[in-house]
């Protein structure tokens, strides 16, 4: 690993990283104040959920949360965190080594007496400690939520951890996918679309997944390998499709290093 | 001892041609010209040597090492100008420099600060706010702040004014009188001829001509013009004679040959006037690109 890759790389995410921090910590933590209004009437909030169509309570995974209690509640609302990490890490993983094709910057980079492999790796750990950063904060803001607004309620805290720690497990995954489809496609030119439609695509069809039933659409989603929903119900993570997921993690990290170490770095045309 | 050693090496992106089949050595110590029209293959074969893109077949050694396989101890000694320069656009030029360095184990503080005096290349604003010569100028400094043994040089002049340009090549002038070798690839022959010490020529990625600068115009054509009453051009019909241009009385023409055929020739006419030059590199130039 090259340190000065490492600190060029993470200090060039630092904007991108508070942003998004302070998003999910948003999210996360006012969220969780609207928690005490939720809970002190159960009866009202059960009846008018029951008033929707089934379709979109399972959409929302409704039909399986309770959302007047700490963790069905929790379970929730880390659906929307789940979708800004996956296109925070969707980011940076399309961009890790495109962005630096595309402003021509990689030619600089790669005339330095580094390996390829050094430069992918240092530019990778970079990335996990900028998303991981972000992980940190949402953790951060998960206890402090919590911590505020349960008002002496109680909650399986077993369960709470395996809802936090699926988190960069979840994230790991956009982060690696995207990498190895930006170096399969010729040429990403904006980043945004892509993780966009990595993250909202996978969300949707996780959503879609509940709406029609039995289809195995879970089986490509991220958001139902860790669906928060399942997490809470069972106490447990489903043990086949985490192990679907990081089987994938780790086969784009692979095909990303070897495709990495033989690309042709395009020049301006 | 070679420098570079470039044995046929043939670059194919898909299906489109890069180079083909191109073999060529670079001397320690010398300036070899590389020159070619654009798209002839010239960025191609600099981006191979760097191992940015991979050879299809053939091979090109380093300081006597596979480039494929020793890129990253190669580059150590190695700086590279490429034709068009990109740096990161939310830095500054100094910290661009300072990161670039500290690639390298040497400390080469008084390197940059010599380098940016002499190029006048101010060190506190940013990239973004820089003009396409004063991003050259970055690109000058960070290629030789390390002071690397092999110099790459991809059209280098492109975006600097006259008055840096002549700076410039006094700077690489210099570095060659310490030892450095340069791989100078151009379009423009004057720079070539004024710098360069063998040139190599590239024409649709293959290789035409491999040759010293100076027999490259003395062995091949003089430019001969003759000036005289009631010259034509079908007087000057002789073997090895091409060129032939008539205008007001003076005739100029490309000879190739026994200097001695046309001077008979000519020793038989009368003449007001008669010059024999050397052709310059793009007239010669122009020949292989008929």
């Amino acid at each position: 690993m090259s340190t000065t890759i490492y600190r060029h790389e993470f200090l060039s995410r630092l904007t991108s990283v508070i942003i998004w921090s302070v998003a999910v910590l948003a999210i996360v933590v006012l969220f969780f104040s609207l928690f005490p209004g939720f809970s002190a009437q159960t009866e009202v909030i059960n009846q008018m959920w029951a008033k929707f169509p089934p379709a979109l309570r399972a959409a929302f995974n409704m039909d399986k949360l309770d959302i007047t209690s700490v963790l069905g509640f929790y379970g929730f609302l880390l659906m929307f965190v789940q979708l800004c990490l996956a296109i925070q890490a969707g980011n940076y993983g399309f961009g890790l080594v495109s962005i630096e094709e595309n402003e021509m910057t990689a030619d600089f980079l790669l005339t330095k007496p580094v390996s390829r492999s050094q430069v992918l790796i240092s530019k990778l750990l970079a990335a996990l400690s900028s998303m991981f950063l972000t992980t940190l904060v949402a953790w951060a803001g998960t206890l402090i939520a919590i911590a505020l607004y349960i008002g002496g309620r109680t909650y399986d805290r077993s369960t709470l951890l395996l809802l936090m720690v699926s988190l960069p497990i979840f994230q790991l995954f956009f982060l690696s996918v995207g990498l190895a489809v930006s170096l399969i496609v010729k040429r990403v030119r904006s980043v945004t679309p892509y993780s966009l439609a990595l993250g909202f695509g996978t969300y949707v069809l996780a959503a879609f997944s509940g709406v029609l039933g039995e289809v195995k659409l879970e089986l490509i989603t991220p958001f139902k390998h860790f669906d928060p929903a399942y997490i809470v119900q069972h106490g447990a993570l489903d043990t086949p499709l985490v192990l679907l997921n990081v089987a994938v993690t780790l086969i784009a990290l692979a095909v990303s290093y070897w495709l990495y170490i033989r690309r042709d770095i395009p020049a301006v045309s | 001892m070679s420098v570079i050693e470039v044995s046929n090496l043939t670059k194919y992106y898909g299906k489109s041609r890069g180079i083909v089949d191109v073999s060529f050595d670079v001397k320690e110590g010398e300036i070899f010209g590389f020159i070619g029209p654009n798209g002839a293959g010239k960025s191609t074969t600099i981006r191979l040597l760097l191992s940015l893109i991979h050879p299809t077949s053939g091979s090109a050694k380093v300081f006597g090492k596979d480039v494929v396989t020793h890129g990253t101890e190669i580059r150590r000694d190695i700086g590279y100008l490429p034709s068009e320069v990109f740096y990161y656009e939310g830095m500054k030029v100094i910290d661009l420099l300072k990161y670039s360095a500290s690639f390298f184990p040497a400390d080469s503080t008084q390197r940059m600060r010599e380098l940016s005096d002499l190029m006048e290349l101010e060190m506190n604003r940013r990239i973004s706010d820089l003009s396409y010569g004063n991003k050259k100028k970055v690109g000058i400094v960070q290629g030789l702040l390390h002071s690397p043994k092999l110099l790459f040089l991809d059209e280098p002049t492109s975006g600097l004014d006259p008055l840096m340009q002549r700076k410039f090549f006094d700077l690489i002038r210099k570095e060659n009188a310490r030892g450095v070798t340069v791989f100078f690839s151009s379009h423009i022959l004057g720079e070539v001829q004024r710098l360069c010490n063998r040139v190599g020529i590239i024409r649709e990625g293959k290789i035409v001509e491999i040759s010293d600068i100076r027999s490259l115009q003395q062995n091949n054509y003089k430019k001969l013009r003759v000036t005289g009453e009631g010259l034509k051009a079908a007087d000057f019909k002789l073997a090895g004679v091409t060129n032939v241009q008539s205008d007001n009385g003076t005739t100029s023409f490309f000879f190739k040959g026994d200097i001695n055929a046309v001077l008979k020739k000519l020793s038989g006419m009368k003449l007001d006037d008669v010059s024999i030059e050397e052709p310059s590199l793009e007239e010669i130039f122009m020949h292989y690109y008929e």
